[in-house]
Parts: C-alpha cells; sequence; structure tokens
C-alpha cells in the first residue's frame, strides 16, 4: 500500500474541547477499509500522542469505534483552555499534528 | 403522525444556542409537530474563562431579544413551557437576571399573558462550599488534583451544574417559563419528558442527541430539532423540511465535545449509549433504542470556578523581511532572551512576576512545536503579550519591549532594521485575564442543596 497519512484516509477530522480541561479529536473514516488502515497507524497508542502534544500518557484515551468507522483520541489539554499561554481556545485545530501522522 | 416510539413526550430545540439566531417559521413549525416543550441553552464554557470570571455574557443582547421574543408568544399561545439554561453564558446569578429582565420586558410590550417566571441560581460563593470541602464532599475530576480552599477562594466566580431536578421543581412550583442558571446542557431538554415519566435512557441520550441544534442533522437546514422522548426509545427529526438526521450524523453527536463516545456523566448518574441502535425511519428521522442510565450512588454537582489571572497587554508587529522569515524561531528566540534579560534588571519586575509570550501568526502560533509543517511563511505577524498581576505592569512591558519589538535584528546583522507595527500606540490593554481553576465535583444530599428558586407570575 502507498504511504498515507490519517488525514488524507478520513473523511472528516475535527477537534474541540471536551469541558475547559481535554481535547477531544474524532477521525472519521469513509468506509471498512480506511478504518481498518487507520485503527493500525503506529501513531495510535498513548505514549505516540502523549508524545505528539506533551500530555502525560497515562490520561490518553484512544478508541476504535468500528460501527461508527471512526476514531476517537482524548487527552488533558497541556493548558486550560482560555488561560495565559493558550493559543486554540476551543481547542479547534489541534487535529492539524495527528492529520499528519502516517497510516 | 405515526408514533415510532410509545407515548412520546417531544421537546423542540430551536438552536444551540440562544441567541444564535433560527428562521422565524423554526417555533410554529416544532409546536405543529407536537412539541411539549421548548429548551434553549443560554450558554457554554466553550468561549472560555472570561465570561464566568467576569460574569459577562458572550452574547449580543439584541440577538438574546430576538429569539427570546420568536420563541415566548408562539409557546404561550400553544400553552407550554420554555425552559433556557446556562442563562448569560455562564449561569451566574447576573445572567440569569439579564434574561430574566428581558423576558419580562418581552412578556410586557408583546402583552403575553398567562406566564409565570422562573429564575433557578445556581452561583455558589466559594465560602458556602467550606464546609463541603473540609468534610471530603468535594472531588477532583480528572485531570484535576485535590481542591484547597485557596484555589476556591482565589474564584470570581464559582457555578454548579445543576441536572433536571432544580428545572423540573420549578414547573412543578408552577412556571412555565424557567430561566436557569448553570445547567448541563442535556438537563434542559431532558427535564420535561423526565417529568412525564419517560425513562431515563433515552430521555438523557436524546438530550444530549439534540443540545446543539442542528449540529446533529447533516447541516442542511437551520430550525434545530425535535426529539420524541418514548417508553422505547426515542426519534429526532429536524424542523427545516429541507435538513436531515442520519444514523451516521445522529451517532456522531454522542462523540461532539465528549471524551469518552459512550458515556456521559449527569449530576444523578451516567448515560450510557454503548448498546443504543441507530436507525433510519426515512430519510429525514433517525430512532435510536437501546439507550441505558447508570444511576450513581451519590448525586454529584460539578463545579466551574474561574480566577482572575493578572492583567495583559499586547502588541502586533508584521514581519514580511524573507531573510527573518527563513530564521523566524533564531529572531524570535534571541529577542525573547533579550527581553528576559532587561526586564528584571530595567523596570525591576522580578522574573515569576510576569510573563510575556511571542507568537507568530502565520508560522506556527496555533500549534507551536506539535506543527508538522515547517515550510518558511510568506509573512508573519507576531502578537506579543505581556502579562503582568495588574495593567499598569504589563503595559510598562509592553512599553518597554515596544523599540526592540520595532528594530530587534538577526543575530549577526550588521545594521539595525525596522519591522512593522500594527497600529498606533502599538500597545493593547486587554484587561483582567480569567482562568478556569476548578474541576471537581460536590456531593450532595439533595439534587436541589445548591440552587435558590424564585417563581413569580408575571402580570
Amino acid at each position: 500500500m502507498a504511504p498515507t497519512t490519517l488525514g488524507a484516509l478520513a473523511s472528516k477530522i475535527r477537534s474541540k474541547n471536551a469541558g475547559p480541561f481535554w481535547v477531544t479529536i474524532d477521525v472519521f473514516l469513509p468506509d471498512d477499509e480506511a478504518f481498518t488502515r487507520a485503527a493500525a497507524a503506529p501513531c495510535l497508542t498513548a505514549d505516540r500522542i502523549a508524545g505528539i502534544y506533551g500530555a502525560n500518557p497515562s490520561m490518553v484515551k484512544i478508541f476504535r469505534i468500528s460501527e461508527l468507522r471512526t476514531i476517537k483520541v482524548s487527552f488533558p489539554r497541556s493548558v486550560p483552555q482560555g488561560s495565559t499561554g493558550d493559543r486554540d481556545v476551543h481547542s479547534a485545530q489541534q487535529y492539524i499534528p495527528l492529520a499528519a501522522q502516517p497510516a | 403522525m405515526s408514533d415510532e416510539v410509545r407515548n412520546p413526550v417531544r421537546v423542540l430545540v430551536p438552536v444551540g444556542m440562544l441567541g444564535a439566531g433560527f428562521p422565524s417559521d423554526t417555533v410554529k413549525r416544532g409546536i405543529a409537530m407536537g412539541a411539549d416543550a421548548i429548551a434553549v441553552d443560554g450558554g457554554s464554557t466553550d468561549s472560555g474563562p472570561y465570561y464566568l470570571g467576569a460574569a459577562t455574557p458572550k452574547t449580543a443582547r439584541a440577538a438574546v431579544r430576538r429569539d427570546l421574543q420568536a420563541i415566548l408568544a408562539p409557546a404561550a399561545e400553544a400553552g407550554i413551557p420554555v425552559i433556557v439554561g446556562s442563562c448569560g453564558t455562564s449561569g451566574t446569578d447576573a445572567g440569569v437576571d439579564w434574561v430574566h429582565e428581558m423576558v419580562c420586558e418581552i412578556l410586557h410590550q408583546d402583552r403575553i399573558p398567562g406566564r409565570t417566571v422562573a429564575r433557578i441560581y445556581s452561583e455558589l460563593a466559594p465560602t458556602a462550599l467550606h464546609d463541603k470541602l473540609a468534610a471530603g464532599d468535594v472531588r477532583p475530576l480528572a485531570p484535576a488534583g485535590p481542591l484547597t480552599r485557596e484555589v476556591l477562594d482565589g474564584c470570581a466566580h464559582v457555578v454548579g451544574l445543576m441536572g433536571h431536578e432544580p428545572i423540573a421543581a420549578a414547573l412543578s412550583a408552577g412556571a412555565n417559563i424557567v430561566l436557569a442558571g448553570r445547567a448541563t446542557d442535556c438537563a434542559l431538554i431532558a427535564a420535561v419528558p423526565l417529568m412525564r415519566g419517560k425513562p431515563f435512557g433515552p430521555a438523557w441520550h436524546a438530550a444530549k442527541i439534540a443540545e446543539c441544534g442542528n449540529l446533529c442533522t447533516t447541516g442542511s437546514g437551520l430550525g434545530g430539532v425535535v426529539v420524541h422522548v418514548g417508553d422505547d426509545g426515542f426519534v429526532v427529526e429536524p424542523v427545516d423540511e429541507t435538513d436531515r438526521c442520519t444514523p451516521f450524523s445522529v451517532s456522531a453527536h454522542m462523540l461532539y465535545e465528549n471524551a469518552d463516545p459512550f458515556r456521559l456523566r449527569e449530576p444523578a448518574g451516567t448515560l450510557v449509549a454503548t448498546n443504543a441502535q441507530y436507525t433510519a425511519l426515512d430519510e429525514r428521522r433517525v430512532l435510536v433504542r437501546g439507550s441505558e442510565f447508570e444511576f450513581a450512588e451519590d448525586h454529584t454537582i460539578k463545579l466551574e470556578g474561574s480566577a482572575p489571572a493578572g492583567a495583559q497587554t499586547v502588541s502586533i508587529v508584521g514581519i514580511r523581511e524573507p531573510e527573518v522569515l527563513l530564521r523566524l524561531d533564531e529572531w524570535l528566540d534571541s529577542l525573547r532572551a533579550y527581553l528576559h534579560n532587561r526586564i528584571p534588571e530595567v523596570l525591576g519586575i522580578e522574573p515569576g512576576d510576569y510573563d510575556i509570550d511571542l507568537r507568530p501568526y502565520g508560522a506556527n502560533a496555533v500549534l507551536g512545536s506539535a506543527d508538522p509543517d515547517r515550510t518558511p511563511p510568506r509573512e508573519v505577524g507576531v502578537v506579543f503579550c505581556a502579562t503582568a498581576a495588574d495593567q499598569p505592569t504589563a503595559t510598562t512591558i509592553a512599553k518597554f519591549a515596544n523599540p526592540y519589538l520595532l528594530h530587534h535584528p538577526l543575530p549577526g546583522a550588521d545594521s539595525i532594521p525596522s519591522w512593522s507595527f500594527m497600529s498606533s500606540p502599538a500597545e493593547m490593554e486587554r484587561g483582567t485575564l480569567f482562568s478556569f481553576v476548578l474541576q471537581h465535583a460536590v456531593r450532595v444530599d439533595d439534587p436541589l442543596d445548591l440552587v435558590r428558586i424564585v417563581v413569580e407570575e408575571v402580570a
């Protein structure tokens, strides 16, 4: 298979706050084949997600939901929403680094 | 209309947020679809800690008033209750009063009879929680640690997220307009179905799906949704004829703004959607069965608190010089180091008493070192943020930084360049900053313990 990224496989990828202290990223895949491939992406481990986002690996949650052909990744924000160091108040574009990961 | 679920109670959610607007025929159409209640959310933490900290609405008064006006008269005519939650964005007492004043004004101006208005206040003085804290009834929620009295007392405002119980109590006391302080998004929608005996699983799941109005549809129309909550499941149906719900659009909304795709904690327990089945009834409506609710041993109220976090002054300087843009990190690092070196020495402000941040918008201001794209930008706007205990100190730092933002050279350059300020004066005072500091829940003996309900007939 030609190399690709999670973002290229996905029909839609989005990120948002889940309350002021969590980020959640949803990766929607268009078919079962794309889902199977995305679900096996090497970045989908707690340690790798923690490394990409500077999160505590013990708090990272990864869900592979085959019936929805969706992958969900949640982790605590590096700083609380809207505090002095925050640069993305809604966590609106935190999906970009995940989308660039190989799948 | 045939009922795909038994003995349904129907709730119209015209829009995801009061003040965001909806088509003029939405309420009429929703009532024609059999709405037993209208529920609309007036707030969220979504826009950050300022609105709770300053007890100020995010929404424009004129826009909120317009939406209220579009709802109140048709609801009175149909004789159905209206429930507004998280009034004034953060659900502080001031937010409840802000919406209440508008509602009374509209009821008088539009001569709407027979309305009894409940205000449910859920703001808490930090001192009111001291006993609960001492008794060990305040628990941290991940990723927070245990709450200290210092952090609690430092909050400018604290609110507790009510469940459906105070709303149901207000309706039972005779109210047909309920203006709630901070409430869970779902509580407003679940309240009437639960009062009329619908089971917790479908009631809370329907509420979660409908809480953002059209976000659970394919988005081809505005005008919100109606949920039909029955004894054996629920149906979600868009109000606008051109809009559609699909099993995908509905099930995907369970993921939205929720860290866990299957479980959602409410004060009385947890909605569990693991075994839910989503079936298309036709091109527009989705039937959901199998929603469950796990009752918690303790009733818990989640707290939100926002504390002052100093004041900030910002300046924006534009960089178009390709040499700097090729070595942008180096330029920013040397400027940051220079300022950190000089601020304590020249201004006498200790290193722990201020913060400076250089955010290169156009390069990687949003994602920082996590940005996967390292392509040099064509132009950046460097936003310089100076944060200190008070505004004069923050502005002093920004004024001190001004000539360096204007002239800082690339390391090794042999002449003094100039860069492009966006404005004169360059410094913009942002006022007090706030930070969310509570991620905790408090155990209560009774769901009504932390709220105050005022019910008044509006003549």
